[in-house]
């Protein structure tokens, strides 16, 4: 039985943990909320010195090789900082579909730029408050020309590329393609979102250059696979952040006194920080059977995923709510840290489109092994 | 990251299958929910079959051998049991007494008492119960009111006890008592071990609200124990029991109930707004979420599992189990009566869906829900042993007992 994570993978999130909190304290959050930058640049550089942005990304193309584990300690420790930097787009979502359905010319062309960190990718699927799908995809490609909308996309208003879900006029079939964010025929606005220390953006493409990219023959498949993908290592951010809501909530409990004791003793306070701490461990467990998947390719992967991602969900939205509910009032103010979680918490959630949708996918999948 | 055995893991797991081919029954295991009410012939085969485990050193796999235990790991206890798991073979007669009562003595008990009650209980030929929950004493049950008077060389019990798995047919208790009601709670207990069936003694089954009954009441009228048989010394009973509570968190599960697999089936039978209640978004939906905690449990079981593969002490989250599968047991099996209408009140195996297994589960559920630390005391624990919280403030700390606000 081995079920836990490596010796050297420990090493790596203690590695990156240390970063961290060295350099991406709960005040350069504040710094990129307050002001108008879209991210910390400086965290940004630090994690490329780490050569974190090219973890799965092969040696061949500049990457340090290693597997999606890696990838999956990473960004806990990012989501415990709640870090404001473009890691889950271009890493987990755009950096994943180029080595996945990037041709040779484009895996040559994009992936060493990425693990440099001369390029942040993005990857743009959603168009509007429909939940997307094969039928009301908009944005179309058709003779090496993108038109369309794309919002909410995440860091959009300063990735230099961007993978796009797109509908293929020449198959008339689901597929992706890859849109330099700096050529002509693009128009980017920045959206005032619940979290503005992660940027996003509406892209309206207007005959934009674009390279379509190799599709398996089923579009959307390939779409779901790169967000199962996502789910697994997205899920890990929403555990460290989840975890930091509830270390916040503790000490908290720990400090302040009420009726003359602190209250971290009343049951209200213990059984709610109970609450908390149980749904982490069961996201963990559910996670770490993702990341298993992930990393073996298995077939329970996209049931996997799915569970981390309600699993993980679940326990971030509760802890980053409840951690505000047991600082009382002085939890609802701007002053507060406990708001970057609680920002954090929805952007990480929605991302991926809705829970009620992932839960569906869910049963879906057993329903497909069972039969 | 995998689920493999290590070598040494996969030799000991073959030994444990290769003996259970030769020595188990080889009926198949039953499917459905089994009565758990002791049965002469079942408690029989119980004892036959602890004997030849005893033989083979598999029937306490972790104790040392000088207590007739294999030595071994806890690993190798949990690849026994889920092998042993895979045949029919009657357990639960022992649980307690091996799990909770033979520990408890074994860190208290002299050696010569050790030589005479450990092999005997190993083998099955004698049972052992605990006698600690009382009317007035459930999760504080270090408010016990049992009363224990020294008579030159015995002392002499007057009380009752509650809830005590299988009393009518143990032949040993472990039992604490209050010595000195005038200290303050914690401070006047003692504990001792008895015969059973000691005069003075009168059991009585609790019928639970399933209609079963698994428990006793137990009183004590003058009940006779010599002195020899105290553990610990007159006054320290609560330092005695805490070793027995220890081992309880190991010894309390949850027996393996409906899941979303079952309520899967139900959903595909029944009708919900004219079509199957599968393709109802809310029925999937709640599917999904005890899909993710049975899940959530199983794989931290497997956490558990490789800190034990690793020869480490599992971490807090091993703590989870009973608080989210208990209730869990108690909602699902409430939602899948949901499903079956007016009709989901049927409780009559030939009359109800799939034969009354979500009502039987949702009536025993209540029970679980309580049994071994309820779900709020669990909670406590949590927050306090693993969290690190303050405990409760305590209005009983520091008053004798007998001065103490009475219940009733």
């Amino acid at each position: 039985m081995n079920f836990d994570f490596s010796e050297d993978q420990k090493l790596l999130k203690e590695q990156v943990a240390k970063f961290l909190s060295d350099n991406c304290s709960i005040d350069v959050v504040r710094e990129i909320l307050e002001s108008d930058k879209n991210y910390s640049d400086k965290v940004w550089r630090g994690l490329v010195d780490l050569g974190l942005t090219g973890t799965t990304i092969p040696e061949e193309y500049g990457g340090l090789g290693l597997s999606p584990l890696e990838l999956c300690v990473i960004a806990e420790e990012l989501g415990r900082a709640s870090a404001p930097v473009p890691f889950s787009s271009s890493v987990y979502l755009a950096t994943e579909a180029i080595k996945l359905f990037g041709t040779d010319k484009q895996k040559e062309n994009y992936l060493p730029k990425l693990a440099s960190g001369e390029i942040i990718a993005t990857f743009a699927l959603p168009e509007s408050a429909m939940e997307p799908n094969p039928d009301n995809i908009q944005c179309t490609f058709s003779s090496g020309k993108l038109t369309g909308t794309k919002m909410p996309v995440p860091d959009g208003s300063y990735a230099d590329i961007c993978v796009a879900v797109v509908k293929d006029k020449t198959s008339d079939s689901i597929g992706m393609s890859i849109v330099d964010l700096s050529t002509e025929g693009i128009e980017k606005k920045t959206l005032t979102t619940l979290d503005q220390t992660r940027d996003h953006a509406e892209i309206i493409f207007n005959n934009a250059l674009s390279e379509i990219m190799n599709s398996s023959g089923d579009g959307w498949g390939d779409v779901q696979q790169i967000l199962d993908i996502a789910a697994v290592l997205i899920s890990f951010e929403q555990i460290g952040g989840a975890e930091a809501s509830l270390n916040m909530a503790k000490e908290y409990a720990l400090d302040r006194f009420a009726f003359g004791r602190q209250i971290g003793s009343y049951q209200a306070i213990k059984h709610k920080l109970a609450d908390m701490y149980i749904k982490i461990e069961l996201a963990k467990s559910n996670s770490y059977y993702g990341a298993m998947m992930l990393n073996d390719n298995g077939s329970d992967l996209k049931i996997a995923a799915a569970a981390s991602r309600v699993a993980a969900t679940d326990a971030f939205n509760f802890a980053a709510q409840e951690n505000i509910q047991t600082h009382g009032g002085i939890g609802f103010t701007w002053e507060a840290d406990t708001q970057f979680y609680y920002r954090r918490s929805q952007v990480l959630g929605l991302s991926l489109g809705s829970i009620a949708s992932w839960k569906n996918k869910l049963v879906t999948q057993l329903e497909e092994k069972n039969n | 990251m995998d689920f493999n055995d290590t070598p040494e893991e996969n030799n000991f797991r073959s030994e444990v299958r290769d003996w259970l081919k030769n020595n188990a029954p080889k009926e198949k295991k039953a499917g459905g929910y089994d009565s758990i009410d002791v049965q002469e012939s079942a408690l029989s085969r119980a004892r036959d079959w602890q004997a030849k485990k005893a033989e083979a050193g598999y029937a306490a796999i972790t104790w040392p051998k000088e207590y007739g235990g294999l030595g071994g790991s806890s690993i190798q206890s949990v690849i026994y049991s889920q092998e042993e798991s895979k045949y029919n073979v009657p357990t639960g007669f022992f649980d307690i007494g091996l799990g909770m009562c033979i520990p408890t003595m074994m860190a208290w008990a002299t050696k010569e008492q050790n030589e005479r009650y450990v092999e005997p209980a190993l083998y099955g030929k004698e049972i052992w119960c605990q006698l600690f929950s009382e009317p007035s004493a459930g999760s504080d049950v270090a408010g016990v009111r049992t009363k224990a008077e020294k008579d030159g060389d015995d002392w002499i019990i007057n009380g009752q006890k509650v809830w005590t798995s299988g009393a009518h047919f143990c032949d040993f208790g472990i039992i604490v008592v209050r010595t000195d009601p005038t200290v303050p709670k914690h401070k006047g207990l003692s504990f001792f071990f008895l015969d059973m069936k000691s005069p003075g003694i009168e059991i009585k089954p609790i019928r639970q609200i399933s209609g079963g009954s698994n428990f006793n009441e137990v009183f004590f009228t003058d009940v006779r124990v010599p002195d020899t048989q105290r553990l610990g010394e007159v006054g320290e009973g609560w330092k005695v029991a805490l070793t027995t509570l220890m081992n309880e968190r190991l010894a309390i599960g949850v027996p393996k109930s409906a899941d979303y697999s079952s309520l899967t089936q139900l959903a595909k039978d029944v009708i919900l707004n004219n079509k199957p209640a599968i393709k109802n978004d809310h029925v999937r939906a709640k599917i999904a979420d005890w899909y993710v905690q049975s899940e959530g449990l199983k794989y931290t079981k497997m956490r558990s599992l490789t800190s034990l593969s690793k020869g480490e002490t599992p971490g807090p989250e091993s703590s989870i189990g009973k608080v989210v599968s208990a209730p869990k047991m108690q909602d699902l099996a409430s939602f899948a009566m949901d499903l079956q209408g007016a009709a989901g009140i049927l409780n009559d195996p030939d009359m109800s869906l799939m034969h009354s297994i979500f009502q039987n589960q949702w009536m025993s559920a209540a029970g679980y829900r309580i049994a071994g630390g309820t779900d709020e005391i669990l909670r406590n624990i949590v927050a306090e042993r693993v969290l690190g919280l303050p405990q409760d403030i305590r209005v009983d700390k520091n008053v004798p007992f007998n001065e103490l606000a009475d219940s009733r």
